[in-house]
């Protein structure tokens, strides 16, 4: 099989990063602490599940139109058929949901750079991630706000929920560098102009991450040794349990539709 | 049958789509929440079944990207089209410009507010990232007081939030602006 454009390697991994992180958060709906936040993890889950599809099913049709083996694919097949080798996200949104300060902080780290990504997407030389970027960022905005605000109220709360988002620190920090670490596909489609250089990403990304940090009373942590290898399919074991979950039905009861 | 050429009026069409409904605010048409973004009149594709006549496309864009409503939606258009004769029309789905509830008819704000649901403010700066800012009062769709409080950004569908008067007492839902 010939080795997939990076066009299509990268916008399979705008996919599975939302894919991904929306499967996790809504591993607590029906769990969540309230009723209020369950509905609004549940929500971004939704927005995070909705952008990854308009990206799948841009890679569908590239992927069809390249004249690769194999029958035409779907989004679906994508989403539901791939091994855990082929899937191309960050291994942030992977890791588990531990508890509430665990899940709220991978939330805002990542909210922090999709936000930034997105809002220079939009100025993609490719229309269709254009307008994808254009239109996800309206939603990652309110993902952000949200998130910097429970970050914020367990950093400056009580003494329980300081030292559990230290600790989620602590299990979550190794995994930001790879937010800014480009891969080849990555370097080929910034320089056509087609993604964002993701050295330009990082000082938005600190800033708000800094800024945050200030008004929960959280240290910024210096400068440590970054996992990376998720966005060329070298992950973290906590993949292999997501799709196991979530692709059991397909895997099952192949083309299954309700 | 309805005849379907080039140079068709797509009056009707637009009048017809007002009896479209969003399946989870059944109050708004689908003309209401400014989801339509254009009506042509297009030559069929390959396979079509009628080669040589025309085919209506309705273009259409999602509120949110997750919105689930949007595969009921286009399966309503395709249905009350065919219903008043006029076969098989095409239904194409465009992300940009994104949907903004600038987009929101002014009939579809009374309807909102009458219907209980807050209509979203004009747009302003304030949608933005800032922690524990929060939007200009929303005024409550039951007593009319602007004194109401966020209970929570996220609602019952991905396009609302929840809010509660504090005069009357009374949560209600923001749909707020995008």
């Amino acid at each position: 099989m010939t080795q997939p454009t990076a066009l299509i390697q990268y916008t399979l991994h705008l996919a599975d990063d939302g894919l991904i992180l929306g499967h996790r958060n809504s591993e607590w709906t029906g769990r969540g602490p309230i009723l209020e936040q369950d509905i609004a993890l549940s929500n971004i889950a939704l927005d995070l599940i909705g952008q990854a599809r308009n990206f799948y099913q841009y890679a569908a049709g590239l992927i069809n139109v390249s004249g690769q083996p194999g029958h035409p694919v779907t989004e679906d097949q994508l989403a539901y058929l791939r091994d855990g080798w082929d899937f191309r996200n960050c291994l942030l949104v992977e890791q588990g949901n531990g508890d509430w300060a665990r899940t709220i902080l991978r939330q805002f780290l990542f909210s922090a750079y999709q936000t930034a990504l997105y809002e220079k997407l939009a100025q993609s030389r490719d229309k269709t991630l254009a307008a994808i970027g254009a239109k996800s960022y309206k939603e990652v905005v309110y993902h952000l706000r949200w998130s910097s605000e429970w970050v914020i109220r367990l950093g400056d709360g009580t003494e329980e929920s300081h030292t559990r988002m230290n600790n989620a620190l602590d299990e979550l920090w190794k995994f930001t560098g790879e937010l800014h670490t480009a891969v080849p596909y990555e370097r080929e489609t910034a320089a056509k102009g087609i993604s964002p250089d993701l050295s330009t990403l990082r000082p938005q990304w600190e800033e708000k991450v800094k800024e945050v940090f200030d008004e929960a009373g959280i240290s910024y942590p210096p400068s440590v040794w970054m996992q990376t290898g998720g966005k060329e399919g070298r992950h973290t074991e906590h993949l292999g349990y997501v799709l196991a979950e979530m692709q059991f039905l397909q895997r099952a009861y192949p083309g299954c539709e309700w | 049958m309805v005849t379907i050429d080039k140079n068709m009026d797509t009056v009707a069409v637009w009048q017809l789509l007002r009896e479209v409904h969003d399946p989870e605010v059944p109050v708004l048409s689908i003309l209401d929440l400014g989801i339509v973004r254009d009506i042509r009149v297009v030559q069929p594709g390959s396979g079509q079944p009628a080669p040589g006549t025309s085919q209506l496309e309705i273009v259409i864009t999602p509120t949110y990207s997750g919105c689930p409503a949007m595969d009921m939606i286009r399966q309503q258009i395709a249905n009350t089209l065919e219903q008043h004769g006029y076969g098989h029309v095409r239904i194409t789905t465009v992300l940009s410009p994104a949907w903004t509830t600038e987009w929101m008819s002014q009939e579809g704000k009374d309807k909102l507010k009458a219907y209980g649901i807050a209509p979203p403010n004009p747009l302003q700066q304030v949608c933005q990232i800032r922690p524990f800012h929060r939007e200009e009062a929303v005024q409550c769709p039951h007593c009319g007081s602007y004194h109401t409080t966020l209970i929570s950004e996220f609602g019952s569908t991905a396009c609302k939030a929840l809010y509660k008067c504090v005069d009357c007492r009374e949560p209600f839902d923001y749909f707020k602006c995008h």
